[in-house]
Order: structure tokens, then C-alpha cells, then sequence
């Protein structure tokens, strides 16, 4: 649906390693404009090591990751400097300055990115507050937030700049039912009003069919499958099957490297 | 075989030891890079958190640097008479508590109690940042982190550890004077005119110059070891401790190198 549109993430045969363990075996993938794409897959599948990619955290073996019309892994760093200004991340745990007041957290990317006097920083970051239904909390410290919060707070910081790229790590993890859900609206909503580009990494199946375009299923370092919300609840793949009915991995052991593990040999 | 495994732990370990040298000085020289080119780039190292850095690693020690300082005066004082009586000489220790205070024991008191305070504080904080991905955050918001964190540290130590080394010369001086006249029977107006007789600023500039050396390691080691934190609370706790031996340790081997150069 999406072809004649350029995309704004492209990622090209990525290989990563952590030592000597291979994490990613050749990952591609395209993200459109205005799209939601969320990374789904269980624990272990690669999911968190490749947003940590996609973010420009690591350096990756081989591949390409081009972000918004550049190669990311062949930027210098007043270059990723600039393309950091259109990017916005929430993390897994919020990861606010505890050091900091919320309002200062959001504050932060302004005061970095722009010389705008201090009023109108103030402004901008309580707007982004209003905007995850945070209006009045700026001058509260992190540690005073709940967990609902700190997510939504994170999610006011990655949104500072209005960049046009949004990361997600985890938006439901360790959240009740209704606050993920909440959350899950203003994800929605966000797209809609700032025309952002999202990609949301969770293992939350529900959270990832209500909001998604698109998903992509990762599992042990490989794509399964791309596709619609559609597509992928309608996957014959054993392996997608498994994630949706929470099945048990059967897999079948090699008696050999069994015994190899085992004696160490 | 047990030879070769030994040997085999002594190669590992000094691959480690070296490593981590350059490791820490890849740090400085990120560090000083950012102090000096950062503002061309437009990515500056603030200046108000240089202030921060120095009210609280410098102007909140102040207290406890004086009275540690003027207790090793008070100790120079009793062991140097308890010497010098042997000769019959005790009104000479007053050139042993001046030249040793500010050659030597000013500078090496401040360094530990700054290492204590504050380069366990950095490691500590920095520890925290990076478990809760903080550091993460920084990065993707595109702020270096060594730019952010260490730089500010970096110089503000360098400033404050030789400020404070000069009024620890003070304060022990004046612990080393009061005992003195009291045992001794100098009065205190004679044994400041003694003391300004022996002095010279190569003396004083000694202990100074020893404090600004101690100021880089303990940022530099406070730093490097809460960058490489790992495994939540009790990874912190780890670099903590390990941070606070590391930098008294670089503080008295660097003492020690210093003086046999210097004094020679």
C-alpha cells in the first residue's frame, strides 16, 4: 500500500554482534512516512538490539540503516548531531534525569537544540506536558511519578523537538491494563496531530494490533514476517503462531550438540 | 601447568591494567577536547554546571578539609618534637611542619578526602545514569555525555583540589603552631615569622601542583569506572567502592613518584 511512498527508514542486510554471538543475521526493513510500525517479538529475538541500532547507539557489523535520507553508519558526528534533532526516543524506563524536575527533563533537548530564551522553553515543554495529560506536573521530580507517568513523560521529552521520528521501547511494559491502553491512545494520537513516524518495539500482542500499521516479527535475530495487522494474524508461520496463541516453543533438540553443551566439550 | 596458568592470569591482567589506562586516557582527552572546542561547535560545557561542580566538590568540603588539616598539623607537631628531643632540638621542628605540610601532607589529605567525597560521587552518580539509561537518553537527545558530565568535573576539580590544598596549608600550619607553642613554648608570632623564614614558593607550589595531578585522576577515575557499570543497584555499589580504592591508590603511588622526583 505504501510503495510509492519514500521511505523514512531503511534498513539494509544489518548483521550486528554482542562479542561473538551473532544478535541480527541480516535485517531489512522499510518504515513509511506517517506510519506506525511496531517490532514485535519474544524475549531474546533481537527486537530491543535492533531499536538500540536503529537509534545509533552501537555500531553494527555490516548493513546499512538510513534514517530520514542518511546512512547513519557512515555519519560523522556533527552530522548525527543534526539528524538527532529529528529524532525522538522513549525508553523502556522512562529513563528520565533523576537529577532533574520533569519539567526540566522535557526542557532539556530545547535548551540543547535551539536558543530560544527561557519563557518560551518553559512553554514549549509545558505544552508537551498538556499534551501527555501531564499539564501541572513539571515541577515534580521523577522519583515522585508513577510508572504511567514516568512513560508519559518520557514520551513528552522524545516529542520536545517535534521530531520527525519516534521511538518506542516497551510503551506497556510494567503498566495496568488501562494505562496502557491510555497510552496506547495517545501513541494514536500523536501520529495524527504531529504527523510522526513511529516505531513502537513491545512483546504486548494487544497493545501491538490497536495500534500498528504494520508489524514486523522478529525471532532470533530474523524477520518472519512484515505485514499488515491482518497479515500477520492470519500467518500460517508456526513460529507468529506461537507469539499469538502464547504457545511453548517446541523445539526439536539435536541429541549431539545436546551432549556437547552438557560435557563441554 | 600451573606455571602457565599463572602466567597466563598475570599476561590477562596487564592487558586489562593497560586497557583501562588508555581507556581513562581517552576519556581525558575527550574531556579537554570538549572543554576547548565545544564552544565553536556550539555544543558547550556549561558553565553554570562548572559552578555546581565546584560549590559542591570544593566550597562544601571546606570544613571537614580544615579540621583533617589542621589535626595532621597538630600530629606533625607531636611526632616531630618527640624527635627532635632526641637532639634537643625542638625548636627546629618548625621547618619540618612547614616544608613537609605544604610539600606533602596538605595536598595528600585533600586529595584522599576529595576521592572519598567526590570521585565516589561521580562514579556513583555516572553508575546510576548508565543502569537506568540515562546515559542512553543523553546520547539519543545528541548531548555527549562527556561533555556533559565528566568535562565540568574535570575542570571543576582541577580548580578547586589546588584552592583547597592551599587552605589546608593554613589549617595545618596553624594546628602545628598551636601544639607547638603550647609544648614547646614558641609563641605563636614567632613561630608564623619561623615559618615565612623557611617557606619558599617552590614549596608551597609543590603541594598545588601535586593537587591539580590528583584532581585529574580522581575525575578521570571516578568517571571511567561509572561509565562501566553494569547489573542495576549492586553494580553501582561495585564501581563505587572500586572507584574510591583505585583513586586513593593513584593518589599515593602519584605522591610517591612526585616527591622522589621533585625532592631529589
Amino acid at each position: 500500500m505504501n510503495t510509492d511512498r519514500e521511505p523514512v527508514i531503511r534498513v539494509r542486510d544489518l548483521v550486528t554482534h554482542y562479542g561473538e554471538r551473532q544478535i541480527l543475521k541480516g535485517v531489512s526493513l522499510d518504515v513509511y512516512s506517517g506510519e506506525i510500525m511496531v517490532i514485535m517479538g519474544g524475549s531474546g529475538s533481537g527486537k530491543s538490539t535492533f531499536l538500540r541500532f536503529l537509534l545509533g547507539l552501537h555500531v553494527p557489523t555490516s548493513g546499512s540503516i538510513e534514517l530520514l535520507g542518511q546512512d547513519i553508519t557512515q555519519l560523522d558526528s556533527q552530522e548525527m548531531y543534526a539528524l538527532r534533532k529529528k529524532m525522538g526516543v522513549s525508553f523502556q524506563g522512562g529513563a528520565l534525569f533523576n537529577s532533574m524536575t520533569v519539567g526540566e527533563n522535557v526542557q532539556l533537548p530545547l535548551r540543547e537544540h535551539t536558543d530560544l530564551d527561557d519563557a518560551t522553553i518553559e512553554i514549549m515543554s509545558r505544552l508537551k506536558l498538556e499534551l501527555v495529560n501531564l499539564g501541572g506536573f513539571d515541577k515534580l521530580m521523577p522519583a515522585q511519578l508513577s510508572g504511567g507517568m514516568v512513560k508519559r513523560a518520557a514520551l513528552a521529552r522524545a516529542i520536545a523537538m517535534d521530531p520527525r521520528l519516534l521511538f518506542f521501547d516497551e510503551p506497556s511494559a510494567g503498566l495496568d491494563p488501562v494505562v496502557s491502553a491510555e497510552l496506547d491512545e495517545l501513541i494514536l494520537k500523536l501520529r495524527d496531530a504531529l504527523n510522526m513516524t513511529i516505531v513502537v518495539v513491545t512483546h504486548e500482542l494487544d497493545s501491538a494490533f490497536k495500534i500498528a500499521d504494520r508489524i514486523t516479527v522478529l525471532d532470533q535475530g530474523d524477520i518472519l514476517l512484515v505485514g499488515t495487522v491482518e497479515e500477520v494474524r492470519n500467518s500460517d508461520n508456526s513460529r507468529v503462531q506461537d507469539l499469538l496463541n502464547r504457545r511453548p516453543r517446541d523445539e526439536t533438540i539435536d541429541p549431539d550438540a545436546y551432549m556437547a553443551r552438557l560435557t563441554n566439550a | 601447568m600451573r606455571g602457565v596458568y599463572g602466567l597466563e592470569r598475570l599476561g590477562r591482567a596487564t592487558v586489562r591494567a593497560v586497557e583501562e589506562i588508555g581507556y581513562l586516557g581517552a576519556l581525558l582527552i575527550e574531556s579537554l577536547f570538549w572543554l576547548i572546542v565545544g564552544p565553536f561547535r556550539r555544543q558547550p560545557v556549561r558553565i553554570a554546571a562548572v559552578f555546581q561542580q565546584m560549590t559542591q566538590i570544593g566550597v562544601n568540603a571546606v570544613p571537614i578539609a580544615l579540621v583533617l588539616a589542621f589535626g595532621v598539623g597538630v600530629m606533625l607537631a607531636i611526632q616531630g618534637i618527640h624527635t627532635m628531643k632526641t637532639f634537643g632540638a625542638e625548636s627546629k621542628v618548625v621547618i619540618g611542619i612547614a616544608l613537609s605540610v605544604t610539600r606533602e601532607f596538605s595536598s595528600l589529605i585533600v586529595g584522599i578526602l576529595v576521592a572519598g567525597r567526590s570521585g565516589s560521587a561521580m562514579a556513583a552518580r555516572i553508575g546510576t545514569m548508565v543502569v537506568n539509561q540515562e546515559i542512553d537518553a543523553l546520547r539519543v537527545i545528541g548531548i555527549n555525555p562527556i561533555r556533559y558530565l565528566v568535562a565540568p568535573s574535570l575542570l571543576a576539580l582541577s580548580i578547586v583540589l589546588p584552592a583547597l590544598t592551599v587552605l589546608a596549608d593554613f589549617a595545618a600550619l596553624f594546628g602545628g603552631a598551636v601544639y607547638t607553642s603550647m609544648d614547646v613554648g614558641i609563641s605563636l608570632a614567632a613561630y608564623a615569622q619561623d615559618t615565612v623564614e623557611v617557606l619558599k614558593v617552590n614549596d608551597v607550589m609543590q603541594g598545588v601542583n601535586k593537587a591539580f595531578v590528583f584532581a585529574i585522576l580522581i575525575a578521570l577515575i571516578g568517571a571511567g569506572n561509572g561509565f562501566v557499570a553494569t547489573g542495576g543497584a549492586e553494580g553501582v555499589g561495585r564501581v563505587t567502592t572500586r572507584s574510591v580504592v583505585m583513586s586513593i591508590s593513584a593518589i599515593v603511588m602519584a605522591d610517591m613518584m612526585f616527591t622522589f622526583f621533585l625532592t631529589r
